[in-house]
């Protein structure tokens, strides 16, 4: 009887990591539903074509676009300035936030300003910014580098603070230096909060590059749309927006892979 | 005790003091350990017990006083304090130089009986054999020098009598000394050749431990000094 009823016991406890297979693909469902239902609605014509199009024919455009080396081109552009405005913003918070948080000087030194920065709406400045870096590449990439720069400052100032102070005495007691403890203690333990900060700057980068990029651009995903639409060309318009989510879903899993392979040690911590 | 010459001694403590605020924790406490020799510290909750672990172990940059305490010393704390992004061995290597750092590492971890478990994460350890991996921790740096602050104060009581075995086993192999912070009477009589008491910010008392090793709480004489040294602490026999 007892055999019997840990048997019991065990097997919905396993059932779960079997089952997370297949769970996933009950996730595509409602998407799939509502792209069939657009589809549907712009077919029958509940939809007016020049409103919103078919995903039918944003999808024959979006491989127009493409097969005719318009999308790489623009693509290319954009990801260039999305990916030197994050190295820009994002170095730099995490110098600024390793800084502040690790000095009392700095912290009196930087985090003031920056505290009072972020309450200026980033996007905002872009009048300003036009007058500072006129309307060309700087502004996109000055606006992508102001994005990425406030989530990773915080988070990466946040890691740095939660650190377990006891941690760091144990490793003074085994005879770690002040430089061996932030490489050994500090910056692992920092880790988890500082990817969480890289991927909502990739977010915000990506909202900024959207914004910059509609101002006079000559290149790039926004410059696409903008054209398409004094063109009333409703189904790029469509599809530039697709493109900006798939980069920034992209983008986003990358992370999230590198973020897994680098903290496998919390997975043990999960485990248990 | 007779006062032992200087070069007997691995640590000598003169005139320690720590005050948080107004509170003077310790207030000019003097204290020795000989070559070899366990010294257990008790102390009532907030007797300054821990306070005056850290001191010697160099982590309370406010105490003042003449402290002396070899090169060579590890730690153990209450709590584990393993890194947990770093894998076991990588936790007992902290910090050591040379080519044979792992191989030290794991020659540490098979002596506390866990030779095995050099691949896992902290997290995947029992509470007792994270607590082991912090002796190892400690002592694969071959300290002349352990200080224990009740290193097994939040294990199970069966997991801490084994602790406590494991550590008098390699004090026989190595012959380190100790300062073992604890407040647990039954801990101090079996590990420590002496048992000073932490009262008011001084050592109050100091209770030599002449029991023959092994020790068990059954032994004669063991609970005589247990019920001493009970008193001492203000519990007195109901």
């Amino acid at each position: 009887m007892t055999t019997l009823l840990n048997e019991v016991a065990v097997s919905p406890a396993r059932a779960p990591a079997r089952n997370r297979r297949p769970r996933r693909w009950y996730r595509l469902i409602s998407p799939l539903v509502l792209v069939v239902t657009w589809e549907a609605a712009a077919r029958t014509g509940v939809l007016p074509e020049e409103k919103v199009p078919a995903p039918s024919v944003v999808a024959r455009t979006g491989w127009r676009l493409a097969t005719e080396g318009e999308l790489t081109t623009h693509l290319l552009d954009s990801l260039t300035r999305a990916l030197i405005g994050l190295a820009i913003g994002g170095s730099l918070a995490v110098v600024l936030a390793a800084t502040a948080a690790l000095l009392r000087l700095g912290d009196n030194a930087i985090d003031p300003p920056v505290q009072m920065a972020r309450m200026l709406p980033h996007l905002g400045l872009v009048p300003l910014l036009i007058i500072w870096v006129g309307i060309g590449e700087e502004l996109k990439i000055s606006l992508v580098a102001l994005g990425s720069f406030f989530p990773l400052y915080f988070n990466t100032y946040a890691g740095i603070r939660d650190i377990d102070q006891r941690l760091v005495e144990a490793a003074k007691t085994c005879g770690l230096n002040q430089w061996q403890r932030l490489r050994h203690v500090v910056l692992p333990g920092a880790l988890p909060s500082l990817f969480l900060g890289l991927r909502l700057a990739i977010g915000a980068g990506w909202l900024s590059l959207v914004v910059g990029e509609q101002v006079n651009a000559q290149t790039g995903i926004g410059f696409l749309m903008m054209e398409a639409r004094e063109f009333a060309q409703t189904d790029v318009v469509v599809f530039g927006l697709l493109v900006y989510a798939l980069l920034g879903l992209l983008s986003d899993a990358l992370i999230r892979i590198a973020e897994r392979r680098t903290l496998a040690w919390r997975r043990g911590l999960q485990a248990t | 005790m007779a006062t032992r010459p200087a070069s007997d001694l691995t640590v000598r403590v003169t005139g320690l003091r720590r005050a948080f605020g107004d509170t003077k924790v310790l207030d000019g406490a003097d204290l020795t350990v000989g070559r070899g020799e366990v010294v257990a510290l008790l102390g009532g909750s907030g007797s300054g017990k821990s306070t005056l672990l850290r001191a010697l172990a160099g982590l309370d940059p406010d105490a003042t006083g003449v402290i002396e305490v070899p090169d060579h010393y590890g730690v153990v704390f209450q709590e584990h304090r393993l890194l947990p992004w770093k894998r076991v061995a990588d936790n007992v290597a902290l910090g050591l130089t040379g080519a044979d750092a792992r191989t030290r590492a794991l020659g540490a971890l098979t002596e506390v009986g866990l030779g095995d478990r050099g691949g896992a994460w902290p997290a995947e350890l029992s509470g007792g054999q994270a607590q082991r991996v912090a002796v190892a921790r400690a002592l694969v740096r071959e300290p002349e020098l352990l200080l224990l602050d009740e290193p097994f104060g939040a294990l199970d009581a069966l997991t801490r009598l084994r602790m406590q075995q494991l550590l008098e086993r390699l004090r026989q192999r190595h012959g380190f000394a100790a300062l073992l912070v604890t407040h647990d009477v039954d801990e101090a009589l079996l590990l420590a050749d002496r048992a000073l008491i932490l009262e008011g910010g001084r050592i109050a008392e100091e209770v030599p431990v002449t029991l023959p090793r092994p020790r068990h709480q059954d032994d004669p004489g063991f609970g005589g000094l247990r019920r001493h040294l009970l008193d001492r602490l203000g519990v007195p026999a109901g």
